[in-house]
């Protein structure tokens, strides 16, 4: 008889495991039919743990028959996006550069997962070194959107969300540095978070915009975003820019999930909105009817600079990028070149025979942006825009709790669309730039479906560590709409 | 609007990148760099005069730690992943010519 995949989220599985209901050996089994029989046409995993994961299932399983406590995500199947560092398996960013590479130590974030008696199922694809928009760069495979398999999944956690959609886990980490959670999310049909800048520790997250990354859930509800929060969230000493719980007490983020927020105002930019295709702007008024009937007030704010934010930020984010890239030297770790003529070769043509085109692209760019010559009209530039970004969201926050707008101007696009313009590609990115520029959360929520039956997300942002509150709001809005439980027919 | 960026340039930032590009991939990136760099220019239409750069959106500041030792990886796990190793060193290519 086939192993029963329970169609709930990982509050509702966790509990039921919990309670000696649901067995996760059974789940953790039936989540890897799900993946034998999907994956040859998905792709979301470089790495899956069949033995490994059915082996901390009947750990699991053992420990609850036996009366012990167990940790807020007993048994359940996660997945963990392939630039954080784990001791099993190999950590490939999905680079040829690191395809062999094999950390030796968990990231924080998979230690919290542990932690908290998670089952980790597998970890999976991305653009390489998290730098695209679709999953196209991947060095070391394709994943494909679950609602329409010639379409792309979004990115850069494209195989996380892709994972999440086609229920090969309950939930997923991505990381998010212009948009990587929430825009695969939106084009996945998932609920996806990016934390405040600080909340979650990046130790052990391979290094791409250092002042912009930041790693968060994948889930299926909000509530669950909510449950794993309340994992990973937190300071950490082998991170010095994670903050510390004086400065920002880490809230219970499940405790008042379900109570709506009071006398609510909700910042729309409305000439933003006219810039996404006719579906979305559908989608997003919609979604601002639901939380009109729910007596939210709603305020049209000004957001002069936003539009500015993607220079500054394919400034910012490639000049970080060319630093913290000079690692993969062919020396220590990763690919090297077979004969060298000299020391410099072992530089160059490891690091050209092992970065895909968007990596040296971007990595050029920022190299230039800080050259000589070049770092005041363009790096020095770009933080000055910066600053003037997160000065339209501190005079917004003034006159609204959160502001509302589409996640990307268009659904999931087909595969190789957009592969040969990167700017064309960055410029998908215009709504979610702004918010890792600023350090701020943001959430994509499901929010309806396009013409072509693909889904659309509704992203709401907030001030810094103000994720309790922002996950409230998504939840008011989720309560009310049942685009959550959707899901994807796979052909 | 002319190149921002030429084939010299691009060659001297690949070579600063420490990148061993082909003239096919010099000769595309410098077109797409261009055309990348005429769209960041955009920022030249906001005055910043007085704004201060903001390199971290959050107040940041040094984090010092008790100096105790504590263990540290070892000899085995650091060059586990060592492309060439002799003994308990990472193997490179000379660097210092002998003559």
């Amino acid at each position: 008889m086939r192993d029963e995949l329970p169609d709930i989220d990982c509050r509702g599985l966790r509990d039921q495991i919990a309670a000696g209901d649901v067995k996760s050996v059974a789940v953790t089994k039936a989540v890897f039919e799900q993946i034998e029989k999907h994956e040859r046409t998905i792709g979301a995993y470089i790495n899956t743990f069949k033995e490994q994961a059915l082996a901390k299932a009947q750990k699991i399983d053992d420990k609850i028959a036996a009366g012990e406590p167990v940790g807020k995500l007993a048994g359940v199947p996660v997945a963990i996006k392939d630039n954080m560092c784990t001791t099993f398996g190999a950590t490939t960013c999905a680079s040829k550069i690191l395809e062999n590479f094999h950390s030796p130590y968990n990231a924080t974030v998979v230690e919290k997962l542990l932690a908290a008696d998670a089952v980790i199922v597998g970890k999976t694809n991305m653009d390489e070194f998290a730098m695209g928009s679709s999953t196209e760069n991947s060095g070391l495979k394709q994943t494909v959107n679950p609602w329409d398999t010639s379409r792309v999944p979004g990115g850069s956690s494209g195989g996380s969300t892709a994972a999440v959609a086609a229920r090969f886990c309950y939930a997923a980490l991505g990381s998010d540095t212009g948009g990587s959670i929430r825009q695969p999310a939106s084009f996945c049909g998932v609920v996806g978070l990016k934390p405040t800048y600080g909340r979650v520790s990046r130790f052990g997250l391979v290094a791409y915009g250092s002042s912009l990354d930041q790693i968060g859930p994948i889930t299926r509800t909000v509530g669950d975003c909510a449950l794993m929060m309340n994992v990973i969230a937190g300071y950490d000493p082998a991170d010095s820019t994670s903050i510390d719980e004086k400065t920002a007490p880490v809230p219970d983020y499940l405790e008042k999930l379900d109570e709506p927020i009071k006398r609510l105002k909700i910042g729309t930019v409305p000439e933003l909105n006219a810039g996404s295709d006719s579906d979305v702007q559908k989608a997003i008024s919609g979604a601002i009817e639901v939380y009109k009937k729910l007596g939210v007030e709603i305020v049209e704010i000004e957001m002069p600079h936003f539009d500015y934010a993607i220079a500054p930020y394919y400034i910012i984010a490639t000049a970080e990028a060319s630093s913290n890239l000079a690692r993969y030297d062919g020396v220590h770790y990763g690919h090297r070149t077979k004969n060298p003529k000299d020391y410099i070769e072992v530089y160059t043509k490891s690091r050209a025979e092992g970065f895909g085109k968007e990596v040296k692209r971007r990595i050029m760019l920022g190299t230039y942006a800080l050259s000589s010559g070049y770092y005041d009209a363009y790096y020095l530039k770009a933080l000055k825009v910066r600053n003037l970004i997160r000065g339209d969201f501190t005079k917004a926050f003034e006159r609204c709790e959160v502001i509302l707008m589409p996640v990307s101007p268009t659904t999931a696009f087909k595969i190789d669309e957009k592969v040969d313009d990167p700017l064309k590609m960055y410029l998908s990115d215009i709504y979610t730039i702004a918010a890792n520029l600023a350090g701020i959360p943001s959430i994509s929520v499901p929010c309806g479906f396009d013409k072509n039956n693909l889904p659309i997300g509704l992203q709401i942002l907030s001030p810094a560590f103000s994720e309790d509150k922002l996950l409230r709001i998504a939840r008011m809005y989720e309560k009310e709409t049942d685009w959550h439980k959707k899901k994807p027919v796979i052909s | 609007m002319g190149k921002r960026i030429n084939q010299t340039e691009a060659r001297k930032v690949a070579k600063l990148s420490r990148l061993d590009l082909s003239e096919e991939e010099i000769a595309e990136f410098t077109g797409q760099l261009s055309a990348i760099l005429d769209y960041v220019a955009k920022m030249n239409e906001l005055d910043t005069t007085g704004i201060e750069p903001l390199a971290h959106c959050l107040p940041i500041r040094n984090v010092f730690r008790e100096d105790v030792i504590k263990e540290s990886l070892g000899t085995e796990k650091t060059l586990a992943n060592a492309p060439q190793r002799d003994g308990e060193f990472f193997k490179v290519p000379k660097i210092i010519d002998s003559k």
